[in-house]
C-alpha cells in the first residue's frame, strides 16, 4: 500500500507540472499585448516597455514559466483588475460557496441514489425498475441549467415557497467563519439564519445533484446486479439466509467499493461543474467568478481560478484512488 | 477487409431493433429534418422583432410564445437545431480527427511517441471538462465557433485513448501481420488496415457524445461565452429565459425541452450501439 501511494504521489507531481504548463501556456496565448491590456490604449511606448520589463514579458518563455512557478508556489498569482486584490484571495473567498454546494449535492445524490439503485436491482424487471431506469436516463440527459430554471419557475416564481437566488436574504448574514453559509449559520446557533441558509441552498443542491444522482443510482443498480451473481451469494442463499441479510452482508459489501469510488469522483466534477448552477441561482462561487473574470478579461483571476480548481480536482481524485486501493487491496498489489 | 468492418452495418442494424434505439433514431431523424427544412417549418423569421408582441404567452399565433423583442420562440427553437447540429459536427469532428489521429499514431508507433502523446492526454484529462472549456474560451474569446472548438478540444483525450486501445488490439491481428509479411509499408498498414478496423467503436463514442456536445455548447452560450445575440441558439434562448423567468416562463421552458429531447434521443441511440459492442452491459 505504501509503495502504491508513493507511486501515485510521484505521478501526481508530473500531472501537476503538466497542469501548470497548460495554464501558463494558454494564458500566454491570449490575443493582444498584456501590457497594453493593463495600461489601456492611451499608454505610451515607454510605459508599455517599462511594464513589459517589470512583468518579465521581455524574457524567454521558459524564464517566464520559472518565474510564474516560483510566484505560484508562494501564492502570488497576480492582482485582480476588477477587485484590485490578489487574485488568489478572490479565488479562496469564492471557493467555500462552491464547496458547500458540491458537498450538499453529493450528499443528496448519495442518500437518494444508492437506495434507489439497490431497490431497482432487487426488483430487476419490475415496474419500479423501469421507472428508475427511465428517470435516471432523464436525469443524465437533462441540462442542469434548464432543470434549475424550471425549479425556479415552479418553486420560486410560481409557488413562492423558496427564494429565487443568493446565499442568504438581504441583511441577514451569519458571521463569516468558514465562508459556507449553512455551516456559518449552524455555528451561529441562530434558528432564523439556519432556516434561511438551508432554504437558499435547497434548489441549487437539487439542481446540481440531478446528474450525479442518476449516475450513482445506475452504477449502484449495475454493481448490485453483478455482485448478486457471485458464487458466495448463491452459497449464502443456499444456506437459507434471509434476503435482507444476503443483500446487506454479501451483495452490498462487495458492490460498495465501485459505488464509493464513483461517489468520490463525482465530488471533483461537482466542484468544477457548479458554474452553471451558481449562475442560475446568483451564488458568488468560484465558477461564477471564473465566468465573470473571462467576460471582463480579468486574466489573473482566470489563471488563479483555473490552477486552483485543477489542483483541487487532481487531489480529490488522488484521494479517491487511495481510498479505492485501501478498500480493495488487489488494486495496490497490481 | 476485416471482419470488424464487415460486421459494422450488421451491428448497427441489430442495435436499432430495440424500442429505445428506435425512439432515439426517430428523435435524431426529426432533429435532422428540422435543420434541413427549418425555413419551411418555422412559422416566422427567427430574427423578426415585433415589440407589440413582446413577452406574449403561448397562443394560436405564437405556439411557444414570444420573447422580450416579440420574436417567435418556436421559430427560434427550430432554427436553433442548425446551431446544435453545427456544434455536433464541428466539435465531434474536431475531437474525432485530432484525438483519433493522436491515438492512431500513439498506438501504432508505440515507444516514446506513444508515451509523449499519452502524457499530454493525461494532463488534459486532469482538468475538469467545463474548466478546460472555460480556459480555452478565455483565450480565444466568447463566440459560437470558439466554444465549439473548446468543446472539441475537451473531448479529444477520450478519442485518443479509445483509438489507441483499439489500434493496440487490432495490430496484433493476423491480417495486419499478413499485410506486413507481404511487404506493405508502415503508413499503408496503418491507414489501410489498422485505421478502418479501429474506427467503429470511435464512431459509437461520437454518437454517445453528440448529446453531451449539445448540452455543453448550450451551457457555454447560457453563460454568455458561446453564441452571441441575436443568434437563435438554444443556450442563448435559455439565458433570455433566465432574465425573464418571473414573468415569462415559456422563453426558457421550450428551448430546454428541445435540448432535453435531442440529448435523450442521442443517449438512447448511443446506449443501443454501445450495448451491441459490449454485450456484458446489456444484462445490466
Amino acid at each position: 500500500m505504501g509503495s502504491y501511494v508513493a507511486a501515485r504521489l510521484i505521478q501526481l507531481l508530473f500531472v501537476l507540472i503538466g497542469v501548470s504548463v497548460v495554464v501558463f501556456v494558454t494564458m500566454h496565448l491570449l490575443p493582444g499585448d498584456v501590457a497594453q491590456l493593463l495600461l489601456g490604449d492611451h499608454a505610451t511606448n515607454e510605459q508599455l516597455q517599462r511594464l513589459r520589463e517589470q512583468l518579465g514579458l521581455d524574457q524567454p518563455v521558459w524564464v517566464q514559466y520559472g518565474r510564474f512557478m516560483r510566484e505560484a508556489l508562494r501564492g502570488d498569482l497576480g492582482v485582480s483588475v476588477q477587485s484590485n486584490r490578489p487574485a488568489l484571495d478572490d479565488v479562496v473567498t469564492a471557493f467555500p460557496v462552491t464547496l458547500q454546494l458540491a458537498l450538499a449535492s453529493l450528499l443528496l445524490a448519495s442518500l437518494c441514489g444508492v437506495p434507489v439503485g439497490v431497490l431497482a436491482a432487487v426488483r430487476q424487471g419490475s415496474r419500479f425498475d423501469a421507472v428508475v431506469m427511465t428517470l435516471t436516463l432523464f436525469g443524465v440527459s437533462m441540462p442542469i441549467f434548464w432543470l434549475g430554471l424550471m425549479l425556479l419557475v415552479m418553486f420560486a416564481a410560481g409557488l413562492g415557497w423558496l427564494p429565487v437566488g443568493g446565499l442568504m436574504p438581504v441583511g441577514l448574514d451569519p458571521p463569516r467563519l468558514t465562508g459556507m453559509s449553512v455551516v456559518d449559520s449552524l455555528l451561529s446557533g441562530n434558528a432564523t439564519m439556519i432556516g434561511a441558509s438551508v432554504r437558499h441552498m435547497l434548489l441549487p443542491a437539487v439542481t446540481l445533484a440531478s446528474v450525479p444522482l442518476a449516475l450513482i443510482a445506475r452504477i449502484t443498480r449495475a454493481e448490485v446486479l453483478s455482485a448478486a451473481t457471485a458464487d458466495h451469494v448463491r452459497t449464502a442463499r443456499a444456506k437459507g439466509l434471509a434476503d435482507s441479510r444476503v443483500i446487506l452482508r454479501h451483495i452490498l459489501r462487495n458492490a460498495a467499493i465501485p459505488i464509493v469510488t464513483v461517489i468520490g469522483l463525482q465530488l471533483g466534477l461537482l466542484l468544477s461543474g457548479a458554474v452553471l448552477t451558481e449562475t442560475i441561482y446568483s451564488l458568488p462561487g468560484l465558477g461564477r467568478l471564473m465566468v465573470d473574470s473571462i467576460l471582463s478579461r480579468d486574466y489573473s483571476v482566470v489563471q488563479a481560478g483555473a490552477l486552483f480548481i485543477a489542483v483541487v480536482f487532481v487531489l480529490v481524485n488522488l484521494a479517491v484512488d487511495i481510498l479505492y486501493a485501501a478498500l480493495d487491496p488487489r488494486i495496490s498489489r497490481s | 477487409m476485416s471482419a470488424t468492418v464487415a460486421a459494422a452495418p450488421g451491428v448497427i442494424r441489430r442495435a436499432l431493433h430495440g424500442t429505445g434505439a428506435r425512439f432515439g433514431l426517430a428523435i435524431a431523424a426529426v432533429f435532422l429534418a428540422l435543420t434541413v427544412f427549418a425555413p419551411l417549418v418555422a412559422p416566422f423569421d427567427p430574427y423578426e422583432q415585433d415589440l407589440s408582441n413582446a413577452l406574449s404567452p403561448p397562443s394560436e399565433l405564437h405556439w411557444f410564445g414570444a420573447d422580450q423583442y416579440g420574436r417567435d420562440t418556436l421559430s427560434r427553437i427550430v432554427y436553433g437545431t442548425r446551431t446544435a447540429l453545427l456544434a455536433i459536427v464541428m466539435a465531434d469532428g474536431l475531437a474525432l480527427l485530432v484525438g483519433g489521429s493522436l491515438g492512431l499514431v500513439a498506438g501504432y508507433l508505440g515507444g516514446r511517441v506513444d508515451a509523449s502523446i499519452m502524457r499530454l492526454v493525461d494532463v488534459l484529462l486532469a482538468f475538469p471538462y467545463l474548466l478546460l472549456a472555460l480556459i480555452i474560451v478565455a483565450v480565444l474569446g466568447p463566440s459560437l465557433t470558439n466554444s465549439v472548438i473548446a468543446i472539441g478540444i475537451i473531448y479529444t483525450p477520450q478519442y485518443a485513448r479509445l483509438m489507441r486501445g483499439q489500434v493496440l488490439s487490432v495490430q496484433a491481428a493476423d491480417f495486419v501481420m499478413a499485410a506486413r509479411a507481404i511487404g506493405a509499408g508502415r503508413l499503408r498498414v496503418m491507414l489501410r488496415h489498422v485505421l478502418p478496423n479501429s474506427f467503429t467503436p470511435v464512431l459509437v463514442l461520437a454518437t454517445l457524445q453528440s448529446g453531451a456536445v449539445v448540452v455543453e455548447t448550450a451551457g457555454l452560450s447560457f453563460l454568455g461565452l458561446g453564441a452571441q445575440p441575436p443568434s437563435p441558439d438554444w443556450g442563448a434562448l435559455l439565458a433570455d429565459g433566465h432574465a425573464y423567468f418571473l414573468t415569462a416562463w415559456w422563453i426558457a421552458t421550450f428551448p430546454g425541452m428541445a435540448i432535453f429531447l435531442v440529448v435523450v434521443g442521442f443517449n438512447l441511440l448511443g446506449d443501443a450501439l454501445r450495448d451491441q459492442y459490449d454485450p456484458r452491459l446489456r444484462a445490466r
